[in-house]
């Protein structure tokens, strides 16, 4: 089995997590998809640290974040495939 | 894996099963710790429980009070108890509650007699009890004697990703045989309350949980000064990447696998409706909620953490497990089971799971958690108001 770099929850999932010290702009990752043990692979844009999400599909601003096949809040700032999804791109919907 | 069938634990007189054999003094209130301490200090195998409440308390937050107090001295982990309060009436309420369960259990007041000849009098029916309990075997009990509660604390995104699974997956494999199960955490399920609710297996508990949801919920927002935002999550949350609350409360969530709660506990009540898994609506902070699900009964108690809680109970076993592989080797005196390895895909939900069985059952069969042999024993209180 090769490296894995990123793990994904749910394959209804828009973002996965970095499992790695940290995921360099361009870097070839692996993914694995924990709910069914698949796998799949992401071309990352951002430097993304361990434990810090990467977008899997390009997410414009309005659309639902998805991690654990569930909504974890709202894209407020287009995010490309491969980019870094954090705080400064996401918000949550509840306050 | 074939999961065993069976661990050895303590029979107890009303048919409950215990994973420890403790003598517990139990001081009533605030006032009556020193001499409780003195008494455990005076007599082996026996251990005090002080804690910083009850006095003055009224109405709800008595109650509370009242029902950890009972609780904690019926917990199947306890072999005998003694209670000393400074007046008489609290600690007889306390002491017939617990004399229900059959176990020995003696109260003292010290109100008109003094610290000193009450610790005298008290260490010697103490020492008789420590005696009495010493001579207790373990015996071959079914799994379904396993009252488990869980609590995630410290977390990270690693929690959300593996160590919460990984009690998730014996949740999972545990059901079926019988156990016992409890959740809690309400704060901390916000953001996922509505799919939390759903996992309700009867109308009654789901509406039950949404409503001690919003009571929570609403508590939050008329205290809430600003956007909320800055505190939940926090900001070592979010710089170990958890982005929104919401995210936050589903990385919680994973511990309940994918069961169905059968009811909606009060802090510190116990489960009255057989088998399965139960929401208790607790504090989500650590030694208040073990505190509570142990005086709800529960006999063993799994914790995930992310970036390394350190905390015990003294009547409950608490075992620790951790996917962060910083946290496993920097703080490893602290972690009984180490799952990082799913983080590098050299070991699956399943093993994980398997592991995490293994161990429970290890300590359910007497072996010392971390937090044991390092002597945490949080006793926390959950005061929910200003006394009279």
């Amino acid at each position: 089995m090769g490296s894995t770099e990123v793990i994904i929850h749910d394959e209804k999932d828009n973002v996965g997590v970095v499992v790695i010290e940290k995921i360099k702009p361009n870097q070839e990752c692996n993914c694995w998809i924990m709910e069914n043990d698949k796998s799949a692979k992401i071309q990352s844009i951002s430097e993304i640290p361990l434990g810090h999400k990467i977008a899997m599909t390009d997410l414009k601003e309005g659309e639902t974040i998805l991690k654990y096949g569930h909504d974890i809040g709202k894209v407020v700032k287009n995010i490309k495939k491969g980019e870094h999804v954090h705080v400064h791109n996401v918000k949550t919907k509840k306050w | 894996m074939e999961i065993p069938k069976s661990f050895l634990g303590f029979k107890r007189e009303n048919g409950r099963t215990g994973t420890r054999n403790h003598v517990i003094i139990l001081p009533v209130d605030d006032i009556s710790n020193a001499c409780a301490e003195a008494v455990a200090n005076n007599i082996k195998g026996t251990i005090a429980l002080p804690h910083s409440y009850g006095r003055l308390q009224f109405g709800a937050d008595l109650e509370l009070h009242f029902r950890t107090m009972i609780g904690t001295g019926k917990n199947p982990n306890v072999a005998a108890v003694i209670v000393i309060g400074i007046e008489p009436k609290w600690t007889k309420r306390i002491v017939d509650a617990i004399a229900k369960t059959g176990k020995p259990v003696e109260g003292f007041s010290i109100e008109g007699v003094g610290d000193i000849d009450t610790i005298a009098k008290v260490s010697k029916k103490a020492q008789e009890f420590s005696m009495w309990a010493s001579e207790k075997q373990r015996e071959e009990c079914p799994m379904s004697d396993l009252w488990i509660s869980v609590k995630c604390g410290e977390s990270d995104t690693t929690s959300g990703l593996a160590s919460n699974p990984t009690v998730g997956n014996l949740m999972d494999k545990l059901e079926p045989l019988g156990v016992h199960l409890c959740f809690g955490e309400t704060s901390e399920l916000t953001g996922a309350e509505t799919v939390c609710a759903k996992r309700g297996k009867t109308p009654e508990a789901q509406k039950k949980f949404m409503k001690t949801w919003s009571d929570y919920n609403d508590f939050i927002l008329k205290e809430a000064t600003d956007d909320l935002s800055e505190s939940q999550p926090t900001a070592g949350n979010i710089a170990g990447g958890l982005t929104t609350i919401e995210e936050k409360a589903f990385g919680n969530f994973q511990k309940i696998g994918s069961r169905q709660f059968i009811d909606v506990l009060e802090p510190a009540e116990e489960p009255t409706k057989g088998k399965g898994l139960y929401f208790m609506d607790t504090s989500s902070a650590a030694a208040e909620c073990v505190t509570l699900q142990a005086a709800g009964g529960f006999n063993i108690h799994l914790f995930p953490t992310g970036q390394g809680n350190i905390i015990g109970n003294p009547i409950e076993p608490v075992i620790k497990l951790t996917a962060n592989p910083l946290t496993a080797k920097t703080m490893s005196e602290h972690i009984d089971v180490d799952v990082s390895k799913i983080l590098s895909r050299q070991m699956n939900l399943d093993q994980a799971g398997d592991e995490l069985i293994k161990a429970t059952l290890r300590v359910a069969n007497g072996r010392l958690t971390c937090a044991e042999a390092l002597g945490h024993k949080e006793f926390v209180m959950t005061k929910l108001y200003r006394s009279a």
